[in-house]
This record gives C-alpha cells, sequence and structure tokens, in this order.
C-alpha cells in the first residue's frame, strides 16, 4: 500500500514522515519519529496513555489517523519542559509524588495541562472530569489530582500551556 | 537475637537525629516520570525491527491434528515462523530454577492445548499489521477433548486431565502429595465440643492485573554474540534465567535491561514474552519485538489464580473459637506457574491471626482449562484472608458480639503458640483493633480497650497439643484419598513424621537435590512416649468426598512431659524450600 507523506509541527519543532494511510498517529510519533512521550496501553481509546495535544485540545494519539495532523501543532510531554526547566505542573507532579510506575503519568500531564490551559483555576471535580478518561493502574488519583490542584494554585494555567 | 519491631520498645531511643523519618524524600526515578525520559521497555528504536505475533488456540482443551504454516510463510514481510520444536527446551516451569515442581509448561503447544489462547505458532513479520495478517493464514487442525473448569471436578476420578505432567490434575508437593496439610490439636474433639460448629463456602474469582503497560519484550543481536533484552519483567533475572534455560545459552549472553515496570502487580513474572523475543532474535539476526495487546493482556496474561475456601470453626457461647478447618482449592489453571507456592502461602496464612487451639487446613492446587495464574499481590493469603475475615464476622453475629470486640478477644499474643508451631512474637492485632475502633468512633467495652498484645499470651497458649494424624493427602485419587488417622503425634511434637522419603523424578538433573529439598526422618522413638491409640473403624463417619470427613479418633493421650524440643525435618510452610526459617 502506497504510503502517504504527513507534515507537522511536534513540540515546536517541523517534523514529516511517510505513514500507511491507515496508520495512527502514535505509531509515527513512537515508531517513526521517536517521541516515546505517548505511550500505548490499549490500542482502543480507553486507557489515555497516548493522550497528545493536537492543536491544543487533548487527542487520543492511538485513534487519530496519522495523515489528519498535517499542518497541525502537535504537542506531548516530551516538550513540556522549557528547557532545563520543569513547566509547573511537572514540578506539581514532583512534589506531591503523584506517579508511581510513571505510565500513565505523560498522558494525565497532558490532560491537565489541557484543562489549565481552558480553565486556569479549575475546582477538583473539574480536575476528576478532566482526568476521567486517564487510567492509572497504580491507583494513585488523589495524589495526581492534588498536583494538578496545586500547580493551578501556582498559576500554572497562566504560561502558555 | 531476634529483632523486636513493637514501636513502643524503641520509644526511648528516639531522638532527633532522624533524617528521612518523617520527611518527604524525592524519588530518584521522578523525573524521569514526569518529563517522559522514563524508557520502559517498549521505548527503544530499533533499526530492522521483527514485530512477533502467535497464534493462539480458539480452543480450551484439544489435540493437536496438524499444523500448517506453509501459507504463512510465504505472506508479505513474513521473516519467519516458529513452531514448538524451533524452540530449544520447549517444556519449563518457573520454579524449576529452584528445583521446585516439574517442568510443565511449553513456549509453544506441540501436542495438546489445554486453555483457550495457548501460544501454539509465532509468525515475526516487517510489520505489525503483516504479522497479525498472516497469523489467518495459519491452519491448524484440533481434535477437540473434554474439559474440566472446576477445580472440585478437576479432582474427581474420571475428570478429563488437563496436563500430563500431573495426570491427577493436583500439583504434586515433593512428587508424593497432592496437597499441603496443616495439621494441630484436634479439630474433630474440638468440634465435638463447640457449642456452635460453622461452615461456609466462599469462592474468589480469577483477578486480571491489567496493568496500563501490556507484557512486552524487544530482544535485539548485540555485539560478541550477547543479545540486549529490554523486558517488562518484574523479576529481572529471574526472567534471565528462565529465558536462558527456554533458549539453551548460557545467561551471560543474556544482557537484560529492566526496571522501569509499567505497572506489574505480579502479572509481568512469568516471562510471557522474554523467551519467544530472544529466541526469534536469535534466528533472524534481527532485533524482535513482541508485546501482548491490551486483549491478549486481559484474556491470556496470566491472572490472580481463584480460590476455592471451605472454613468450619467451632465456636464457643463466650466467643473462643475452638476449632478452625479450611480446605481450599487454588486454581492453577493449565500449568502450575506460581500456583504451588500460592498454595504453600495459603497454608502459613491460616488460621489468620487468631490464637485457636485447634488447626486443620488441606490446601490443593488444582488444574483446569483455564488460563494458568500466578502471582498477585499476597497471592495465596489475600483470598484466605478475605475468607477468614468474613467468617470472623459471621461468628460474632451468631453469638452476637461485637465484631471488633470478637477479634480482640480471639487475636494472637506475644508468646502463643501458632498452628504452625512457632510462638508468636510482636504480635499488634488488638492494638490495631483498637487504634481504628477508636478512629471509626466505633464503640468497644472498657475491657477490649484495656487488653493488650504483650499479656494474656503464652502459658498453656504456648503448648503444642496432642494432634491426630490421618493419611488424608496422601498421593491418590480424592476418593481414596479419605483415611482414619493413623496415629497422634504427642504434645509437644514439632515434626510430622512421614513413612517415606521423597522420589527425586522432578530434579532437573535427575538427582536428588539434598539442598533443596527438605528431607523427612523417621520421628525419634522416645521411651516416655505412649504408643499412639488404634484406630477404631466402628468409630469412623461413612466416607462421603470431597466434603471434609470428621475423624473420630479416641482421645489423644495424656501430653508427656518432655518439652517442644528443636528438631529438624518438620514440615516447614514459611517458604517454597522449606528450610529458611527453620
Amino acid at each position: 500500500m502506497a504510503k502517504l507523506p504527513v507534515q507537522f509541527r511536534l513540540n515546536g519543532s517541523d517534523r514529516a514522515g511517510f505513514v500507511d494511510p491507515a496508520g495512527n498517529l502514535l505509531d509515527l510519533l513512537r515508531r517513526g519519529l521517536g517521541d516515546f512521550g505517548p505511550k500505548y496501553g490499549c490500542g482502543q481509546g480507553t486507557c489515555g496513555v497516548c493522550t497528545v495535544l493536537v492543536d491544543g485540545e487533548p487527542q487520543l494519539a492511538c485513534l487519530t489517523l496519522a495523515v489528519s495532523c498535517e499542518g497541525k501543532q502537535i504537542e506531548t510531554t516530551s516538550g513540556m519542559a522549557d528547557g532545563p526547566n520543569l513547566h509547573p505542573l511537572q514540578q506539581a507532579f514532583m512534589d506531591s509524588f503523584a506517579a508511581q510506575c510513571g505510565f500513565c503519568t505523560p498522558g494525565m500531564l497532558t490532560a491537565a495541562r489541557a484543562l489549565l490551559a481552558k480553565n486556569p483555576n479549575p475546582t477538583r471535580d473539574e480536575v476528576v472530569e478532566a482526568i476521567s478518561g486517564n487510567i492509572c493502574r497504580c491507583t494513585g488519583y488523589e495524589p495526581i489530582i492534588a498536583a494538578i490542584l496545586a500547580a493551578a494554585a501556582g498559576g500554572a494555567g497562566m504560561r502558555r500551556a | 537475637m531476634t529483632l523486636e519491631m513493637r514501636k513502643e520498645i524503641f520509644a526511648d531511643e528516639r531522638d532527633d537525629n532522624l533524617n528521612v523519618v518523617g520527611k518527604g524524600v524525592q524519588r530518584q526515578d521522578m523525573p524521569g516520570h514526569v518529563t517522559a525520559r522514563t524508557r520502559f521497555f517498549d521505548d527503544h528504536a530499533f533499526d530492522g525491527l521483527l514485530h512477533l505475533k502467535v497464534v493462539r488456540s480458539p480452543h480450551h482443551h484439544a489435540r493437536i491434528r496438524s499444523i500448517d504454516v506453509s501459507a504463512a510463510e510465504r505472506a508479505p514481510g513474513v521473516k519467519r515462523v516458529l513452531r514448538g520444536a524451533d524452540v530449544p527446551v520447549n517444556k519449563n516451569t518457573l520454579l524449576s530454577l529452584i528445583n521446585f515442581g516439574k517442568d510443565d509448561e511449553p513456549s509453544l503447544a506441540v501436542d495438546k492445548v489445554r486453555y483457550k489462547g495457548e501460544p501454539v505458532v509465532a509468525i515475526l513479520a516487517d510489520s505489525e499489521a503483516q504479522a497479525l495478517a498472516a497469523r489467518k493464514l495459519v491452519r491448524i487442525d484440533y481434535d477437540l477433548l473434554p474439559t474440566v473448569f472446576d477445580v472440585e471436578e478437576a479432582l474427581k476420578p474420571g475428570a478429563p486431565v488437563v496436563n500430563e505432567t500431573y495426570p491427577g490434575n493436583y500439583f504434586e508437593y515433593h512428587q508424593r502429595f497432592d496437597h499441603q496439610k496443616l495439621r494441630f490439636g484436634d479439630v474433630e474433639a474440638a468440634f465435638a465440643r463447640a457449642d456452635h460448629v460453622i461452615e461456609h463456602r466462599y469462592q474468589m474469582s480469577p483477578i486480571e492485573h491489567a496493568p496500563t503497560e501490556t507484557n512486552g519484550t524487544i530482544a535485539a543481536p548485540d555485539q560478541n554474540g550477547r543479545y540486549l533484552v529490554h523486558s517488562c519483567a518484574q523479576g529481572l533475572f529471574f526472567s534471565l534465567d528462565t529465558t536462558a534455560k527456554i533458549v539453551d545459552v548460557p545467561s551471560n549472553r543474556l544482557h537484560f535491561v529492566g526496571g522501569t515496570v509499567g505497572g506489574g502487580f505480579g502479572g509481568k513474572v512469568d516471562s510471557l514474552t522474554e523467551p519467544l523475543s530472544v529466541l526469534g532474535a536469535m534466528l533472524t539476526g534481527r532485533p524482535v519485538r513482541y508485546v501482548l495487546d491490551r486483549e491478549e493482556e486481559m484474556l491470556y496474561g496470566s491472572p490472580r489464580g481463584a480460590e476455592r475456601i471451605y472454613v468450619k470453626d467451632g465456636l464457643m457461647r463466650d466467643g473462643r473459637i475452638t476449632a478452625r478447618y479450611i480446605r481450599s482449592y487454588f486454581d492453577a489453571g493449565a500449568y502450575t506457574r506460581l500456583s504451588s507456592y500460592a498454595a504453600i502461602k495459603c497454608t502459613a496464612h491460616v488460621p489468620g491471626p487468631y490464637s485457636i487451639p485447634n488447626v486443620a487446613s488441606d490446601i490443593y492446587v488444582a488444574y483446569t482449562n483455564r488460563c494458568p495464574s500466578t502471582a498477585m499481590r499476597g497471592f495465596g493469603v489475600t483470598a484466605v484472608d478475605f475468607a477468614l475475615e468474613c467468617q470472623m464476622d459471621r461468628l460474632a453475629e451468631v453469638i452476637d458480639m461485637d465484631p471488633v470486640e470478637f477479634r480482640i478477644l480471639n487475636a494472637y499474643r506475644d508468646g502463643d503458640m501458632k498452628a504452625h508451631r512457632r510462638l508468636a512474637k510482636n504480635t499488634a492485632l488488638i492494638e490495631c483493633a483498637q487504634v481504628a475502633a477508636e478512629k471509626a468512633n466505633w464503640p468497644i467495652s472498657e475491657q477490649a480497650r484495656r487488653a493488650s498484645s504483650v499479656t494474656g499470651g503464652g502459658g498453656e497458649r504456648a503448648q503444642i497439643p496432642a494432634t491426630p494424624v490421618d493419611q488424608r493427602g496422601q498421593i491418590g485419587r480424592p476418593d481414596t484419598r479419605n483415611s482414619p488417622a493413623t496415629q497422634t503425634l504427642p504434645a509437644g511434637t514439632t515434626r510430622i513424621p512421614l513413612s517415606k522419603r521423597p522420589v527425586f523424578e522432578g530434579a532437573r538433573d535427575g538427582r536428588p537435590a539434598p539442598v533443596q529439598v527438605p528431607r523427612y526422618e523417621a520421628p525419634r522413638q522416645d521411651a516416655s512416649r505412649q504408643e499412639p491409640p488404634r484406630y477404631d473403624p466402628a468409630l469412623a463417619p461413612p466416607p462421603a468426598p470431597p466434603a471434609y470427613q470428621p475423624v473420630s479418633a479416641p482421645p489423644a493421650p495424656p501430653p508427656p512431659a518432655a518439652p517442644a524440643q528443636p528438631q529438624h525435618g518438620a514440615v516447614r510452610f514459611s517458604s517454597v524450600f522449606g528450610t529458611r526459617r527453620r
């Protein structure tokens, strides 16, 4: 099957690849471009570990056709820090011990980032809703919710998400 | 010098120089987690990566008549197709590394499939899609065989034989015994004297660990004939040795990299993907990635084994539990994996944290045509705890006693003799119950509030009672297994004598492995010891397997004056070998 070219900005850099028409964004990012921030967990849109931002909107990379990302802005956890300086959400996750095995963390951070970009001062219920598509099988939800609220209180939403 | 752990022992030693306790210390792996720099097994790029997918059995139990892989081998992108004959050592059991149990599980099924989802053929192709497409081209003819899914059905005569390595459908402990057995005191006599005898059945379900990261491995040829293996394994060196055995290479040719596990919970100790990945890399000279998809993880990644537990208790009106008998069946599925160990842990946990003067248990590992089960978070212990604590609430209800006070009344105290013939130390259930009651605003009596783990134990409670021994549970089909008491061990006996020494047919080198396997000796004859009472057939109840058969042995002889003496050779329950905590 003929491959198709696709070009987009990934974490601020121009990137391009050739993909199967049915290929998903997750495979392109991980296997094609070497960005291992988004993870494979279920391949069917239920676990949230592949969450990335596409033009600022959280999307499940495993259910997103790679060719549909032509010309879009893709952001992943790998590009979240500003050089050596952690994003306030990253710092808050560290300070709140909001990770156990760490596998869901990139997706959680991305979902939280999308939330704070739109809603800098979310309520606890809004935080819970925002990460409701992200499964933490270590069941560390409480520290994660606390971290997102702490980051919001510290003004994380004021930065460019 | 034993280590005393109770908090108040250190009360006077506490100073302010503690530099970690009570403070938050950052985990060293946290920066990697929040920046997505942590490399899990699948977060590695390789040129020329091959993708491995396995063809799984669609049947629970079937004989393989033929396997035709010719179309799959010709499919686009396919580089290699593996069958059972390609696996150098195609029979393994995980605990064979410590000489425990017989090799019983193939990496790829050869003659027979024993559970739905069992791997039969492996396909290696340039892309995942090509491997999946070629998987559909493999033709396997099966003759269906009768199935068994229930642990007690599996142990009945005439049940389909699941796993020919264990033709009785039970794991054979030390190649001789069909279950783990515990006898302490005379439960039957105590049941006869109890005010209430209460028996309930508890059934656990299998539980899938469902780690967010599925099981998987990437194996790549490295320099100097070595193989680099990025593994999800929870026990990295355990997996390395298992892989070295199955692919038949010295372990120093395998370089396992791991330590970042995307959730394991016990489900990543079975080396489900490592051996075939390494074998694929050896045979193709290319890096091979074998990752379970979510469906495979849910349906065929080994779960926590289901347990069926019968708890029978003798209870006095004043709240004392005087006897506890537990019969439990651990569902191993089609292969042993770690279930043999689970049953040992289960036995070690009987009768729970309670001081009960008469305790007996028979814990079986049964093979069924279900997915093999494995470790998960306290496996073997959590299920029996669930059963015991449900049972405790029911007992408290029967005598109309507060459930917290009921536990405080029956809790172990320091110096009590446990059913495993060790003195209880550092007990704290009473204090836990008191604190829990206080935090929950659960009113308990002044007497229960004043109870303490450090007082009231020992003395009479430190004695090992006279213990009738029967032959039930020695190897044989369940219908022949119910036997009367053969003798009574006098009070103070720490060793259960066995008539025969174990045979070692299952040992890897075919020779006895005296270091690992406990030896059993005939009991030393003590001149002061009375002749054990003879069994009176007139008192025996009619056999009704598999229900527990009361054994009406005559009363035990009076305990001799000889104190319990530490002896070697006792049946132990504290580890796989039974030798660690002698």
